[in-house]
């Protein structure tokens, strides 16, 4: 019986030589490259923003009050349109998107950090410190974290610093869970002895080693926590009690825009979009990021 | 300066509790007991033994890794504890380990170059950049390790390669004690050879003391001035290393050396041993050995023979020692 070999190459090699778009398209899927830049263009209107808005996102012109888009019969004046106080909408949303992203980036970083230390410190100490930490974190996962933001934002009032800080808070248990059984599972390897018994100290131990070898987890935690605090930012300021105007972020307009829903959409669902978006993008790259990072996964 | 390693009445016992049975009274398992001997300073003593004798819990103690139930380790006149505070770490300057898994002993995530400088880091932090990557370059040199091979990261060299990493690693620092847990024991016969060579030529120009635990005798026979047979968890014969290969004394050192394959030698001669070692957490009253000893006598099983020194050779066994109790108990078991 004749053996099919259409499968193999003329020269008797295994491998079959990719072709370079295909193998591209492996390693880079489309999704991700549009997420990528997507999220690219993001942090570049959010490091360029006073220089990008054609108007101040603040001037008011009641001239020019709920102008429509450009192709829905407005004018290259306002390409966005304007809202109810004659605000332009695309300067208006590119300052949200600075305020937003910048939010939730320190947020996110904060967060992070918080976990990450109380993690660590957990599974250096073990006992009772490991103890009451996982008690905090517990206590944490209890409450709905909205009704805690509404709480602390009630007694302590708004402003800029205290709204990130708040929202700092936001996941940070997740990241003490994943960073304590991750540093305990760590310690137990080999290389972690090893450096113990050259005589490095804790603090070396665990910055120099664990943490290398478990930030690709970390990393994935992080880009999964950043459309939490950016939905969250966005309720907050939906509700009124985020950010107060003339600030503005993409919940604030989304919130404000609602009373216009029918007779000018155009105000809510252009930063309703750039959520939408955003959020799906980071989604999109944090899943991407743990196959490439994760040996195990390739 | 070396020091003398001393070990006295060292034992380490676990506990254990068998599984499903919560009442269950929990077993003690002697992994080591009672392991007393001197090194020398300079001196490389050898330990063998087969699988489960307490070897490489015994390298562990010597450095304090682990904590000993009872006994004490004494280095250079310092007391050698387990707790890893500032102390302990400084002590770690003198005393170095080199593990029997290379690959599970590196860090994954950082370049072959920066593993061998980090106790120079840490041991030496006012030591600048570039004096420790000549330091490093040099010790790689020892090992036999190309310059090239410092930006490299573990998974990407071979088992041997990897090996001598561990090695310079614990070289870097010119320790005065070094304890190698089955250093070459999963290397294969010719990088053996190299890494045996590395460990001789730097002991020459070094001259650290040494432990060499290894369950392969022509290797122990090689680089050890001193060699100690172990069997469950305690010595059974310790010895130069022609007098214990050439003329064993205790019978399980005979067993141990009739293994060793030898050209010219019948089969016949090989002395087999019937069964395996005893369960640690059991250990037969007496001799250990006298379960699977083929000169067992009656007073083996009841008294525990103790490790008798005579002119640097020490044994533990009735026969050795004091052959006519062991006489009169046969002659006492005959009468009976």
């Amino acid at each position: 019986m004749a053996i099919e070999q259409d499968g193999l190459s003329t020269d008797g090699s295994v491998f079959t030589e990719k072709s370079g778009l295909r193998a591209f398209l492996q390693t880079w899927p489309p999704m991700v490259i549009l997420a990528i830049v997507w999220l690219g263009l993001m942090v570049f209107i959010a490091i360029f923003a006073p220089l990008l808005t054609p108007y101040d996102f603040m001037a008011v012109d009641v001239l020019a009050r709920l102008k429509p888009p450009v192709f829905f019969g407005g004018t290259f004046n306002h390409v966005l349109g304007t809202d109810q106080l004659g605000r332009d909408v695309l300067s208006r949303a590119i300052a949200s998107i600075r305020v937003s992203i910048t939010i939730a980036l320190c947020a996110t970083l904060i967060s992070t950090i918080v976990g990450v230390t109380l993690g660590f410190i957990a599974a250096y100490f073990r006992g009772w410190v490991d103890q009451v930490v996982l008690t905090i974190v517990d206590a944490q996962l209890a409450m709905p974290f909205m009704i805690i933001a509404i709480a602390v934002l009630a007694f302590l009032g708004n402003s800029l610093p205290i709204f990130v800080m708040l929202l700092g808070l936001y996941g940070w248990e997740q990241v003490t869970r994943i960073a304590r059984g991750l540093a305990i599972s760590a310690n137990t390897q080999g290389y972690a002895a090893a450096a113990r018994e050259i005589g490095a100290s804790p603090g070396r131990i665990y910055l120099r080693h664990i943490l290398p070898n478990i930030s690709a987890t970390i990393v994935i935690a992080m880009t999964l926590n950043i459309p939490g605090v950016i939905l969250l930012e966005s309720s907050l300021s939906f509700l009124g009690i985020g950010l107060q105007p003339p600030q503005t972020s993409l919940g604030n307009m989304v919130g404000y825009g609602r009373d216009y829903i029918q007779s000018a959409p155009w105000i809510m669902l252009m930063p309703s979009a750039v959520i939408v978006v955003t959020t799906l993008s980071v989604s999109i790259m944090g899943d991407w990021l743990r196959d490439r990072i994760d040996p195990t996964v390739k | 300066m070396k020091g003398q390693l001393t070990v006295k009445n060292l034992t380490r016992h676990y506990r254990l509790r068998q599984r499903g049975n919560l009442f269950a009274r929990t077993k003690t398992l002697k992994a080591v007991d009672g392991l007393t001997f001197d090194v020398a300073p300079g001196e490389m003593l050898g330990i063998v033994g087969e699988s489960g004798s307490g070897k490489s819990t015994t390298a562990r103690l010597l450095l304090g890794h682990i904590s000993a139930t009872s006994g004490e380790v004494v280095f250079g006149g310092e007391k050698v504890g387990a707790v890893p505070d500032l102390a302990w770490r400084r002590m770690r300057r003198r005393m170095q380990m080199i593990y029997q898994d290379p690959l599970g002993a590196l860090d994954p995530r950082i370049t072959i170059g920066e593993q061998i400088g980090e106790p120079l880091i840490v041991h030496f932090p006012d030591i600048t950049r570039d004096a420790r990557r000549a330091k490093v370059r040099a010790v790689m040199g020892n090992v036999g390790l190309s310059s090239h091979h410092g930006d490299r990261f573990p998974h990407e060299l071979s088992g041997g390669q990897r090996q001598r990493v561990i090695i310079a690693r614990a070289l870097v620092m010119e320790p005065e004690l070094l304890v190698c847990d089955e250093p070459v024991s999963a290397l294969d016969v010719s990088v053996q050879a190299q890494v045996l060579n590395v460990f001789q030529d730097v002991r020459a120009r070094n001259g650290f003391t040494g432990v060499f635990i290894s369950h392969d005798l022509k290797v122990v026979r090689q680089i050890a001035d001193r060699v100690a047979v172990m069997y469950l968890g305690r010595i059974v014969e310790i010895g130069r290393p022609d007098e214990v290969f050439h003329q064993p004394l205790h019978p399980y050192s005979r067993a141990l050396v009739s293994a060793v394959p030898r050209k010219g030698r019948s089969a016949r001669e090989r002395i087999i041993l019937a069964g395996d070692p005893p369960n640690p957490v059991n250990v037969p009253p007496g001799c250990p050995f006298h379960t699977r000893c083929p000169q067992v006598k009656p007073v083996c099983r009841i008294e525990r023979p103790e490790l008798m020194s005579e002119g640097g050779r020490a044994v533990a066994c009735h026969l050795v020692n004091n052959p006519s109790t062991a006489r009169v108990a046969v002659a006492d078991g005959e009468a009976a």
